[in-house]
């Protein structure tokens, strides 16, 4: 389980979250939605420690880790799996490379093992023969895959997403949508996903968290969110209408 | 008054973070290094950072044995002191200019290499997926840099020293009529084992300056392509003013 106590997280003299509680059962898909700069991915980055927050506590499987010291961290991290906005793939390595790091790392098994797991989590991700690519020979859809294979390869308990669909077309945003879905289903993990995409966040989360110029103005399962009165939370929906509307305009155009 | 007052404060107050900055850095380096060894990474650095190196170092050291031979013997010849245009060279070389002039090189060639990429891994959030999966980038990156440097430095002193005097040779035997045996007795002479020990010593010393300096500057530099340029514009720019100061140090202890 993952709980937010009066998490307070300030930059300078910009309060960037403030007061932010809120809790995650083991299994569940949380989507943390707000606008750019509204804090979302400040939140995400304190959740795996990369920041620490001016107060308050994050725990994790029991454990504060805005009070652990960075080899205590370390070994909380070793249950977490992070996609990143841009897959932040490492880009002197193999595709094949990047998915077994975490395995050279932290384990001792032998090259045939490894290579076994890399192709499997690859295959596991839609992806089959890219093992010796290097990753600016993919596409953004394709580097987004790698990187959750790489996220998934040393079996983490939580997955954390930053941005997944951003910079992807519709028609690949729905493809890392369904691969979501299907991992939290396949690996009962849980998936915390930080997006500003709506439709997205519907299709794949139990509950979705609202973060707006830095405070959680909304936290509730998708359906309750739909009716949620809050003029904040409906302009997000209604952005959503719109750009289902203008998108079924432009097919009945083109037809 | 007052705000010219608040301006140098500032200007100090920032330039001390700066350099406790670097020695906490430096300090927390030296921790790793015996902690973890990743001995294929020190090669490979050392073959990125010191092999590449060795044309420039070569080329620089020998036309300063040129210009230097071209400069002293003239006016030794003119007093009659034709038998320690050998000496003056090598200890001239061997002392100073050696390791300072690898040094300066190295400063622009392997620090400037060291922070942009660093810099390009923090930029695209390759350090922070490092960290996610608890892999700390201080051993990982600047520890084997770090080691690099500290053999590669003092290695290509010594290739520099070699070829420096070389090139005084062939200036003072074939353009200036000194005989061969004159100079390399001279050297022999009057040259210490120690005039060439010092330098190599002191290449150790410039090896750690470049790459806690190109490391740290790496690591924190702004966002996007403009600051990855701008923090290997001030790796060059410390290190070389580092390496004077530090060589002046040196000398005055050593000599």
């Amino acid at each position: 389980m993952i709980a937010l106590k009066h998490v307070n997280k300030d930059f300078g003299d910009k309060a960037a979250l403030k007061d932010i509680s809120f809790s995650i059962e083991d299994g569940e898909t949380i989507a943390i939605i707000g606008g750019s700069g509204s804090g979302k991915s400040t939140l995400l980055r304190l959740l795996v420690g990369l920041i620490r927050p001016t107060s308050g506590e994050i725990w994790i499987d029991g454990q504060d880790i805005a009070a652990l010291d960075e080899a205590e961290l370390d070994r909380v991290r070793l249950s977490m799996g992070m996609v990143f906005q841009y897959s932040a793939l490492f880009d002197s390595m193999t595709v094949g490379d990047n998915v077994a790091f975490g395995l050279r790392e932290h384990t001792k098994k032998s090259e045939a093992e490894i290579a076994e797991i890399v192709t499997e989590k690859l295959w596991q991700v839609g992806l089959k023969g890219v093992e010796n690519l290097m990753p600016n020979e993919l596409s953004g859809g394709m580097k987004k895959r790698v990187g959750l294979a790489r996220a998934i390869a040393f079996g983490p308990r939580t997955i954390f997403y930053d941005e997944p669909s951003s910079g992807l077309d519709p028609l690949t945003t729905e493809k890392i949508d369904e691969l979501i879905i299907e991992m939290q289903k396949k690996l009962g993990v849980t998936s915390i996903v930080v997006t500003h995409d709506m439709a997205s966040a519907c299709r794949i989360a139990d509950r979705i968290a609202m973060i707006y110029e830095g405070e959680l103005i909304a936290y509730a399962p998708v359906k309750e969110f739909r009716e949620l009165k809050d003029p904040r939370v409906q302009a997000f929906f209604h952005t959503l209408r719109m750009e289902r509307n203008s998108g079924r305009n432009e097919e009945e155009g083109k037809q | 008054m007052v705000r010219l007052l608040e301006g140098i404060g500032a200007f100090v107050l920032e330039k001390l973070t700066g350099l406790g900055t670097i020695v906490l850095l430096y300090a927390q380096t030296m921790r790793e290094v015996g902690r973890r060894p990743r001995f294929r990474s020190i090669l490979a650095q050392m073959a990125h950072l010191g092999v590449d190196s060795l044309s420039i170092v070569s080329l620089t050291l020998l036309f300063t044995g040129v210009v230097m031979t071209l400069q002293t013997a003239d006016v030794l010849i003119r007093f009659g002191a034709q038998g320690t245009v050998g000496g003056v060279i090598a200890i001239a070389i061997g002392r100073e200019l050696g390791p300072v002039l690898v040094g300066v090189v190295c400063a622009g060639r392997v620090g400037s290499a060291i922070t942009a990429e660093i810099a390009t891994m923090k930029v695209t959030e390759q350090i922070d997926a490092l960290r996610v999966m608890a892999v700390s980038p201080v051993n990982y990156l600047i520890v084997p840099r770090m080691l690099a440097c500290m053999i590669v430095v003092p290695l290509l002193t010594v290739f520099g020293d070699i070829v420096g005097v070389f090139g005084g040779w062939v200036i003072a035997v074939f353009y200036s009529g000194i005989t061969s045996y004159s100079f390399l007795d001279s050297i022999h002479r009057f040259v210490e084992l120690f005039d060439f020990t010092g330098g190599v010593f002191k290449g150790i010393f410039f090896g750690n300056v470049i790459a806690v300096l190109g490391c740290y500057y790496g690591l924190h530099c702004p966002d996007g392509a403009e600051g990855v340029g701008r923090a290997t514009t001030k790796t060059v720019v410390a290190s070389i003013v580092m390496i004077f100061v530090l060589n002046a140090i040196l000398t005055f202890f050593l000599y």
